[in-house]
């Protein structure tokens, strides 16, 4: 479970990004974070993965209370999330295989059991016949598929996307986002951030919209308010 | 999951890092060698230095001259009380009859001296001392022995190599600390390099709950296998270097004084050293680099 309870976030250059939001999210919820761009969402994520800590309020994720948790408490807490970014974030270096291999050693997993996960999470996002290719090799689409993989591959509570159609075409954004959903009835809990208002208005799930640092709507169904920029 | 240590992974990573950026990890080595091989040569130069000027403390005698009234036996009843004086390491008597004899063999050629009679000096003890420092003070208290009638000691030259020896140590550990500093920022700065490279990965390890431990550990192995690289290189320099030192000592007439400690009954302590601050400048020069990246 997440949740935000009176969070409040200024950056050290005096931009307050965050002011005063509220907000839970169950487990298993799948949840679209949406606004125009400055509106404080990527705070949030930010916030939900330690990255910054909040000025005021509590912030509680998967039993963990980020806003006074130890330095060695961060990385068991972010072993419940599973991130994904827009410009997916791969090791070109590394093969598909070995960009979620080397995740799963960072958090202590025996030979064992990569070799029998991998496969398993490849297969989850259609992408086993390519354990051997680099990143270079494979379209943008499969790239972000890679992403999801990773980012699922330590069977993490919460999957945390933040703009993960942004780099893709809207066939290849409609797919994504299927995946995600279909993650999502698998029991992980899912949150998007995005502002691709004809997506989110297709899922009809949970959304939730930040504007100059306030939650301005929350509701069932669609992308309600705010003007959006790219 | 459990916590454990793993090797393997840890230092295939460390090696692939060291390959992956050869040039610089070469530049690494390199340097740790120069520093380790002027560090290296400096210390051994002090040390050959130390034990020629022990040799040569060794051989620094006071002579402490008998009253010409003693007899012999008088004379030689004088040595126990020497050997009581605080810091003479040995009194040894020596009559004026053997003084003449080593003074006849000084100048075997020279026929006017071989009729000389030894009543002409003076019966003497060489007195050596523990500490040379301390030889004014003994000198002192030598001449306070009734029956000495005068004391020869050379004060300047001991005091010369006592100068000699102090200016050499500290020169000597100035050198290597200085050097030390250098290459652990050198190194530093070399693995600062790969660890950009790798920002990256390790702002993804960081993501995905990486300890801070599990991300050092590749660079500390990469530090340690520069470090350690560069001292095994650095060993075998050294040696040759050594050898071809010692040869043109050896063989060169006007330095027969010199005696230079073979390399045989160093290696040991050379190897040690070498290993120790290789792999300190590496391990030291790779923690420093990774530091700032881990604070996020």
């Amino acid at each position: 479970m997440i949740r935000l309870k009176d969070v409040e976030m200024e950056y050290e250059n005096g931009t307050k990004a965050i002011k005063g939001i509220t907000l839970t999210i169950e487990d298993g919820e799948f949840v679209f974070l949406v606004g125009p761009s400055g509106s404080g969402k990527s705070t949030i994520i930010k916030l939900l993965t330690g990255e910054v800590e909040p000025c005021a309020g509590r912030i509680m994720i998967n039993g963990f209370s980020v806003s006074n948790i130890s330095e060695k408490q961060i990385p068991l807490m972010r072993r419940t999330l599973g991130v994904i970014f827009q410009d997916f974030r791969l090791i070109e270096k590394k093969t598909v295989y070995d960009n979620l291999a080397f995740v799963m050693r960072a958090v202590g997993a025996p030979q064992k059991e990569i070799r029998k996960r991998i496969p398993y999470v490849l297969h989850l996002v259609d992408l086993e016949k390519k354990a051997d290719s680099y990143p270079t090799e494979l379209s943008g689409g499969e790239q972000q598929r890679v992403a999801i993989a990773r980012a699922l591959v330590n069977n993490p509570n919460t999957i945390i996307a933040d703009e993960p159609t942004g780099n893709l075409d809207p066939e290849r954004s409609l797919e994504l986002m299927s995946l995600l959903v279909k993650i999502n009835e698998l029991g992980t809990t899912v949150v998007v951030v995005t502002h691709e208002k004809d997506l989110v208005d297709r899922f009809g799930k949970r959304v939730v919209t930040i504007d100059s640092g306030h939650v301005v709507n929350d509701s069932v169904g669609g992308y309600v308010g705010g003007h959006i920029h790219g | 999951m459990a916590k454990r240590h793993d090797f393997r992974y840890f230092f295939h990573e460390g090696l692939s890092n060291m390959f992956s950026h050869g040039f610089m990890s070469f530049a690494a080595i390199g340097i740790t060698v120069a520093c380790l091989l002027i560090m290296g040569t400096f210390t051994l130069v002090a040390v050959n230095a130390n034990a020629l000027l022990a040799d040569l403390e060794q051989e620094n005698e006071i002579l402490a001259y008998v009253d010409d009234s003693y007899t012999e036996e008088q004379a030689k009843a004088l040595q126990s009380q020497l050997e009581k004086v605080p810091n003479v390491a040995s009194a040894t008597y020596i009559s004026k009859e053997e003084a003449m004899e080593d003074f006849k063999a000084q100048y075997p050629d020279e026929e006017m001296f071989q009729d000389l009679d030894p009543a002409i000096l003076r019966d003497r003890f060489a007195i050596r001392m523990v500490d040379l420092k301390l030889q004014s003070q003994t000198v002192e208290k030598v001449k306070e022995v009734e029956g000495i009638a005068e004391v020869n000691a050379f004060e300047e030259i001991a005091g010369g190599f006592v100068t000699v020896r102090n200016v050499a140590t500290v020169v000597c550990v100035a050198l290597i600390a200085i050097l030390f500093i250098v290459s652990v920022f050198i190194i530093s700065n070399t693995i600062k390099l790969t660890t950009f490279d790798r920002r990256e990965e390790i702002a993804i390890m960081r993501m995905v709950g990486a300890t801070n431990g599990f991300i050092r550990w590749p660079f500390v192995y990469e530090g340690f296998m520069i470090g350690f690289l560069g001292a095994v290189i650095s060993f075998f320099l050294q040696w040759a270097l050594y050898e071809a030192v010692a040869q043109g000592v050896d063989t060169n007439d006007t330095l027969q004084l010199i005696r230079i400690i073979p390399f045989s009954q160093l290696w040991v302590p050379v190897a040690g050293v070498f290993a120790g601050a290789g792999i300190l400048i590496g391990v030291g020069g790779s923690l420093s680099a990774i530091r700032k990246f881990l604070q996020v």
